[in-house]
């Protein structure tokens, strides 16, 4: 199928502001929206810049915002995104300093991940063998651990957007994570830290983050847990 | 400019993270460098499960474990290192569990096991299950709990810096690398008393793959260039299972929750290559097979692929401990596996060879085993232990990455504590590095790494991938002269400071020139079939003349030299292999 493809670029050394460029591409309605970069890349413009790796929506690299909505460009295949001679369009994640292209600046995303302890905290004595944990409190936070980061959701979330020191979804989830952990003793430092003015209040359920996350984590319900569990802890 | 750390660990896979977090453990100053964040690293990929006699399901041993891993590796394997690996491999996982990977479990409570290929009880009777898993994710559960931890200590992350060179003092003491930092283009040394490549495969160099991008073996590269062997390169592992055309991974865990192979006839073809554990055989013995079903014409609907049967094994089981890849099979082929049989191909998936170190990662720069290069370390897939062979187990490279790495990352802190003196910098460690970036960023006329990548890609996918010959390969050394010449000429049209990844994949393929002449030459040179390495001019196994390790070590322009090296054989006495 023939379609044409709109890229915003930015090129830090060379322009004042994001530009739009189209390009005219040839490609299979199987392809993912990743190929459709990646073959503009080699073949038509080295210069375009995105991040890419595993290529099959496991490690995260490639998430943007295709044709309006933030997805990774791995997991989406253009027979879901546009029709012979239509228009898909790319754009860095939105509120997030754009580096070059659709490369984005992550490291405030990364600050807020640190800032909720995202590690288990447990310094009883280890036992021997594993710590034991029934298949049911396992699977409390089992779908909360298939997050990998990408900040699909946290960029898609307009508290986020409104204001750039909330914690987000993303890390507010891996929060959940091990509050919900049944091998964790430190949960109540933990809620403390997302029970503030820049954590878990400001999710206003509005569910961008559940439509964006490429892994289908029900992240609004598991926050709502959260919420839960912070208000009956502080009471 | 110079950054100075006791350690540096070029890679944040799980082997790279589970060496700094047990160094920074014993109080060494640990930095990780590594070209993409730690979290995108491909260890995160890894699906079905880590090998270890847990004995949680049903009674194991690790001494089975050892005898699995020695035949799967067709006798090829060193029997010490394999012994320490299933020794260590329990009490690995538990740690692993104390430090929070959150483990599918059992009704006790206990890491659930599941079933894998070459994996068997007592000696080859029957398949067992070793396999610890988190459904189908128990790679990116182990990468983001080993990052976490990593952060917890306070490890040093240098995020998106390509490593270019490898620094050794004239007296051949390994002391720090050289990297490009992606994001402002500048050039960096990083100066250490140890240095620890885990740097991951090299699965793109076939055009065929279930590795990431980012799996083009730099550290190979960097290795031969400092003068460092590579071992054991001809051994390169064919996944049965890729989807078809795209190479991307489904577990062997779906084979081990009762899925099936079948060929254009409906059969069960695996029961008469290997009748007793049928398509729970090893790795390489499934690919061979599927191959031979394609040739004699009994691929799906002619074309070269067969299908994996899934939709007796029933949606409960597909839902709740195969999710990924039933969502892989929906996405990327439209296929419902609970409906439908999915279409698989073997896909290039992972170099049994390496950087040859002992079971303590230092490495080891000849066929004495006692000469190892001071300060420099090796663990993970770059390196070659060597506890995989001619055909490594499913399972058991996530747990070479933490055992090896566990072990990697003690001794380099034991080494610090004895003297932390580092050797001197020469005077001008970064002129190598800045002379190559700027002769390909002043180019103009030349070719782009795209097309040089491509046909790489090509000729060794026709000619050194699951059958191989002798003239197939030497097509492909042929081949690979030519492209050598050609990557002299690499351009980029990125001519920017800032995040030129137009940059990186030149360098990239300058790195994969430098060593993939090892897999081929390697193959070309042992006439025998072992494992992964099937010739089909000599079909069988050698051991009279070919139980032994290759060590190949290029010379850039000038060719290679190929010697040998014993295998360590401790129990198991090499026997026929039959599933």
């Amino acid at each position: 199928m023939n379609i044409t493809v709109k890229i915003k670029r930015f090129d830090p050394e060379k322009d004042d502001a994001a530009r739009w460029e189209s390009y005219s591409v040839e490609a299979d309605k199987m392809d993912r929206a990743l190929d459709v970069l990646m073959d503009i890349k080699w073949h038509h413009d080295g210069s375009l810049t995105f991040r890419k790796s595993c290529a099959h929506g496991v490690c995260g690299s490639d998430a943007m915002k295709i044709n309006g909505e933030n997805k990774l460009a791995c997991s989406v295949l253009l027979q879901d995104l546009v029709k012979e001679g239509g228009t898909l369009t790319f754009e860095p994640l939105p509120a997030a300093s754009v580096i070059k292209d659709l490369v984005v600046d992550q490291s405030g995303f990364f600050e807020k991940y640190r800032a909720v302890m995202p590690w288990l905290i447990n310094d009883s004595p280890a036992p021997e063998k594993e710590r034991y944990q029934s298949a049911e409190d396992h699977e409390i936070i089992e779908e909360a651990t298939k997050c990998i980061l990408c900040g699909a959701c946290t960029h898609s979330c307009p508290s986020t957007w409104a204001d750039p020191d909330y914690l987000g979804p993303a890390a507010l989830l891996k929060a959940y994570r091990y509050v919900f952990d049944t091998r964790d003793e430190e949960s109540e430092e933990r809620l403390k830290i997302v029970d503030s003015p820049n954590g878990l209040w400001k999710c206003y359920t509005i569910f961008n983050c559940v439509q964006a996350c490429p892994k289908e984590i029900d992240i609004t319900r598991w926050l709502s847990a959260l919420k839960r569990k912070a208000v009956t802890t502080r009471f | 400019m110079t950054f100075s750390h006791d350690i540096v660990i070029v890679g944040a896979g799980g082997a790279g993270l589970m060496a700094a977090l047990y160094a920074a453990e014993e109080g060494a100053d640990v930095a990780v460098v590594s070209k993409l964040h730690p979290l995108r690293s491909h260890t995160g990929a890894a699906q079905g499960g880590i090998g270890a006699a847990l004995g949680n399901e049903e009674e194991d041993s690790w001494l089975w474990h050892a005898f699995d891993t020695v035949k799967g590796s067709d006798y090829l394997g060193d029997q010490d290192a394999i012994e320490q690996m299933c020794k260590d491999a329990p009490r690995t996982i538990i740690e692993l569990e104390h430090y929070g990977v959150p483990f599918s479990r059992t009704n006790e409570g206990k890491i659930a096991q599941r079933r894998f290929g070459g994996h068997t009880r007592n000696f080859g009777e029957a398949p067992v299950r070793r396999a610890c898993y988190a459904a189908d994710r128990t790679g990116h559960v182990i990468l983001h709990t080993l990052y976490e931890q990593c952060v917890k200590k306070q490890v040093r992350f240098y995020d998106e810096y390509q490593v270019l060179d490898l620094l050794m003092t004239e007296g051949g003491t390994c002391n720090g690398v050289v990297a490009y930092e992606i994001l402002t283009g500048d050039v960096h040394t990083f100066h250490a008393k140890a240095v620890c490549f885990a740097t991951g495969g090299y699965g793109r160099v076939f055009k065929t793959t279930s590795n990431a991008h980012a799996g083009t073996g730099d550290g190979f590269a960097l290795a031969v260039r400092a003068g460092v062997p590579l071992q054991d390169m001809e051994f390169v592992q064919f996944h049965p299972t890729g989807l078809y055309r795209l190479g991307i991974l489904i577990t062997e865990g779906a084979r081990g929750e009762g899925g099936i192979l079948r060929n254009s006839e409906g059969e069960r073809f695996m029961e008469r290559y290997a009748p007793t554990v049928k398509d729970l055989a090893p790795r390489d013995m499934v690919s061979q097979c599927i191959y031979t079903e394609i040739r004699e014409g009994r691929g799906i609907n002619g074309k070269e692929y067969v299908h994996l049967d899934m939709t007796h094994v029933g949606k409960e089981v597909l839902e709740h401990k195969l999710p990924e890849i039933s969502t892989f099979s929906r996405v990327y082929l439209g296929i419902d596996p609970v409906e439908q049989p999915i279409p698989v191909a073997p896909t290039c998936h992972y170099a049994m060879g390496g950087i040859p170190t002992n079971v303590d990662g230092q490495v080891v720069r000849s066929g004495d085993r006692s000469d190892i290069v001071p300060g420099f370390y090796a663990c993970g897939e770059c390196a070659c232990v060597s506890v995989h062979g001619a055909n490594r187990l499913g399972t058991n490279s996530l747990l070479d990455l933490v055992v090896f790495g566990r072990r990697t990352g003690m001794a380099m802190a034991a080494a610090i504590k004895a003297d932390n003196k580092k050797a001197a910098l020469s005077e001008n460690p970064e002129k190598r590095t800045r002379d190559t970036l700027e002769s390909i960023m002043a180019r103009s006329d030349g070719e782009k790494a795209v097309s040089i990548r491509t046909d790489l890609q090509e000729t060794m996918m026709k000619n050194v991938s699951v059958y191989r010959n002798d003239d197939t390969l030497a097509e492909s050394l042929s081949d690979l002269k030519d492209l050598r010449r050609r990557v002299k000429s690499v351009t980029v049209e990125d001519k920017g400071r800032k995040f030129n990844t137009d940059l990186m994949d030149a360098v990239e393929i300058l790195f994969m020139m430098d060593y993939a002449e090892a897999i081929a030459a390697g193959a070309k040179n042992r006439t025998e079939s072992r494992g992964a390495h099937s010739r089909e001019d000599f079909s069988s196994r050698d051991d009279e003349n070919w139980l032994k390790h290759t060590l190949f070590f290029g010379k850039g322009d000038d060719g290679y030299d190929i010697e040998y090296k014993d295998v360590t054989i401790t129990r198991f006495q090499p026997k026929e292999r039959k599933y």
